[in-house]
């Protein structure tokens, strides 16, 4: 599904190499795990393969069931089917959510050559995608991730997910601030898309999120790249011994 | 002496605007009336040749220059047909139209409603409309304190028509005034006065670029309870040129709300002065300005609380690209005793390119110690984590950027109270961005 190939990323503003040679395979119907120190560079994937400017290839490639992302604008790389579920999702004052996700469907489903929906059959849609998650009218009334709680705007993100149907999702830190409750919402959410095609690639600090959305495979990233990739287990060593090991080990 | 020579500067600036006027004047003369007509006028000219037009040294007019309001002639101006289906049209409304300044009784409604007087001012010598005559040019007057606003009192003198309107109950139907421009050469100067009685209600719609060149003040007395709303459309004619002037005020729990999209013209300065006088009131005045390309925009307010608790909200946003020019001055004078003021003023500015300009001067003026004022001021372009938010899900950059100068729009528009008309105007916003993607 998402195959990375010796990705070597630089700042344009500055001359700053973030990501040195990252290669990474997540083959369909795959959940794949991304752990790693803080500022090791995972966030600067996930903005690189969804199309966020500032940031300038210099080597290597990415392609998402074989056609290149990094000539796609980022509408094209959500329209063939990549999602990204933001670490800080994007407060959008005077843009109602509603509003937000039905120009984002219907945009998709443009993109992608079928009709508009419907304004009711979008209202249906809308509800039952949001019901599953807690999110409540008022939530959807308001203007996007304004005012919302941090675990709020992690479900508004799956939320999102849930309605454009990608093809392969990434998934940036949505444990992050996460309680128990709003944890097990977001990753039955994502459970409830598993289909056996579909991909994911998580992001995350913690074993807590992977034990509920159970990873095929665990990298570990530092520096600017994939340094040790394994099964689970990997991903409960982290969490026992930290990442101190595996740098000492892969230095 | 430093004195004297600082006076004898003055007075020589003061005699260059009076010239000016002079040029100004030539041509005109103050146009037929009746008795009370005839008398505010020549007071009116009275206290204009005391003025003279404002010198582009005039700190009041230290963003927008005055040449081409003051000129003797307008400067010609091309007449814009809009392929857009006319506004309003859907609203259940009375409909009153002017071209290029004078009536058109075949296109208008009889001015008749229930629960309102309507009477044009061209017809002011034929009728002793008497509460009419205790009002024309008296807020005007008051709104030439402390500062002076040449153009307002050029037009009491002038005004050739415009609409007597006063309202004595709840009215069924909204007033709506169009004012048509086909003649590139037109001047129009109008003059409407409006007297909601006590506890009264009005809307108020005003469409259309009026003229090559237009003049036009609103004075309006809103009674204790009264309630007026006014939402107003300024035409896209490129060429236009304008100078409005709303004068109003306020008695106790009234309240005011007007609304101004402005889209295009070379030239428009929309003066609005607001007095508080009555406990309990509130007025609103927003205005939302698109301007591309040879375009200036300048949104002069003055609010003047002058008594207990009442509420004054100012929000302007104005969207600028190619080289389009927007201004905002706008004053919160809190006077001695008028206690639990809440004042709050914003302007900003969306500049979508580098070549746009805006130009502020918010101002607080208080002088009694309980009160709650604030003012904010912006100016940016299109916030690029927004941007990438929203295209990363998928939606284009062009309806992405509307979406966002639409958000950035929204706060004004929320001050339309009336769904349908906030609707009509997101629409109008809407299609002056479509048409401009991608240039
Ligand atoms: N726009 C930017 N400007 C400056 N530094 C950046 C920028 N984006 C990322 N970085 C730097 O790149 C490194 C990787 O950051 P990030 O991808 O956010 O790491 P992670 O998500 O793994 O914590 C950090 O050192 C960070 O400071
Ligand atoms: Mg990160």
């Amino acid at each position: 599904m998402l195959k990375i190939n010796n990705l070597h990323v630089q700042l344009e503003e500055e001359d700053k190499q973030i990501l040195k040679g990252v290669d990474l395979e997540v083959p369909a119907g795959e959940v794949h795990a991304i752990m790693g120190p803080n500022g090791s560079g995972k966030s600067t994937l996930s903005y690189v393969l969804s199309g966020k400017d500032g940031y300038e290839v210099t080597e290597g490639s990415a392609t998402l069931e074989g056609q290149d992302l990094l000539s796609l604008e980022a509408e094209e790389r959500a329209a063939a089917g990549l999602f990204l579920a933001f670490q800080y999702p994007v407060e959008i004052p005077g843009v109602g959510n509603m509003t937000f996700l039905r120009t984002a469907v219907n945009a998709q489903r443009k993109a992608r050559g079928q009709d508009e929906m419907s304004a009711s059959d979008f209202l249906k849609f809308v509800r039952a995608k949001a019901k599953d998650l807690k999110i409540d009218a008022e939530m959807l009334k308001r203007p996007v991730n304004v005012g919302f709680s941090g675990g709020e705007k992690k479900r508004n993100e799956i939320l999102q997910m849930a309605m454009l149907e990608p093809k392969m999702c990434i998934l940036d830190e949505t444990d992050s601030g996460l309680d128990v409750d709003a944890m097990k919402l977001v990753s039955d959410g994502v459970n409830a898309l598993r289909d056996g095609k579909r991909a994911f690639l998580v992001i995350t600090h913690y074993q807590r999120l992977l034990d509920h959305i159970q990873p095929d495979a665990v990298h570990i990233m530092a520096n600017g790249r994939i340094i040790k990739s394994g099964g689970p287990e990997l991903a409960l060593e982290v969490e026992h011994n930290g990442y101190a090991d595996i740098l000492a080990e892969t230095a | 002496m430093p004195g004297v020579a600082k006076g004898t500067a003055r007075a020589s600036a003061l005699s260059k605007k009076q010239d000016v006027l002079a040029e100004r004047l030539a041509a005109m003369t103050l146009p037929e009336g009746g008795v009370w007509a005839t008398e505010r006028r020549k007071d009116a000219l009275a206290r204009l040749q005391a003025m003279g037009l404002p010198a582009p040294r005039d700190e009041y007019w230290r963003f927008t220059r005055p040449q081409l309001l003051n000129a003797p002639a307008p400067e010609r101006a091309a007449v814009f047909h809009a392929d857009e289906a006319p506004i309003f049209d859907e609203i259940d409304r009375l409909r009153i139209v002017f071209v290029d300044g004078v009536f058109a009784p075949e296109e208008s409604d009889d001015l008749a409603l229930e629960g309102v007087e309507i009477e044009r001012l061209a017809e002011a010598a034929t009728k002793d409309i008497h509460w009419a005559k205790e009002l024309y040019g008296v807020l005007e007057t008051r709104g030439q304190d402390p500062v002076e606003r040449p153009h307002a009192a050029l037009n009491t003198a002038f005004a050739t028509d415009g609409l007597l309107i006063r309202v004595t109950g709840k009215v069924t139907k909204p007033v709506h005034v169009t004012y048509r421009h086909e003649s590139e050469t037109s001047d129009a100067y109008l003059h409407n006065l409006l007297k909601l009685e006590a506890g009264a209600e009005l809307t108020l719609l005003e469409n259309g670029p009026a003229a090559a060149r237009f003049n036009k003040v609103l004075e309006v007395e809103v009674g204790d309870g009264a309630r007026f709303h006014h939402v107003r459309a300024q035409g896209r004619d490129h060429e236009r040129q304008a100078f409005t002037a709303m004068f109003a005020r306020l008695g106790a729990e009234s309240l005011f709300k007007s609304f101004t999209l402005t889209a295009n013209g070379r030239m428009t300065r929309n003066e609005c002065v607001i007095e508080m006088t009555g406990d309990d009131a509130s007025a609103h005045v927003a205005g939302a300005a698109l301007g591309h390309g040879d375009f200036h925009h300048d949104d002069t307010v003055f609010i003047t609380h002058d008594a207990e608790r009442c509420e004054s909200r100012q929000v302007f946003k104005k969207v600028l690209r190619k080289g389009a020019v927007g201004t905002f001055q706008g004053k919160i004078l809190v006077k001695r005793g008028a206690q639990k003021t809440d004042g709050y003023q914003k302007s900003q500015s969306l500049l979508l390119d580098d070549t746009a300009n805006f130009l502020a001067k918010p101002e607080l003026e208080i002088y009694a110690d309980d009160v709650a004022c604030s003012h904010g001021s912006t100016s940016g372009a299109i916030d690029e984590d927004m941007l990438f938010y929203l295209r990363a899900r998928g939606v284009d950059k062009d309806t992405a950027m509307d979406l966002l100068v639409l958000a950035f729009v929204a706060e004004a528009m929320e001050e339309i109270e009336d769904e349908g008309l906030a609707q009509a105007m997101t629409e109008r916003l809407d299609g002056w961005l479509q048409r401009r993607r991608g240039a």
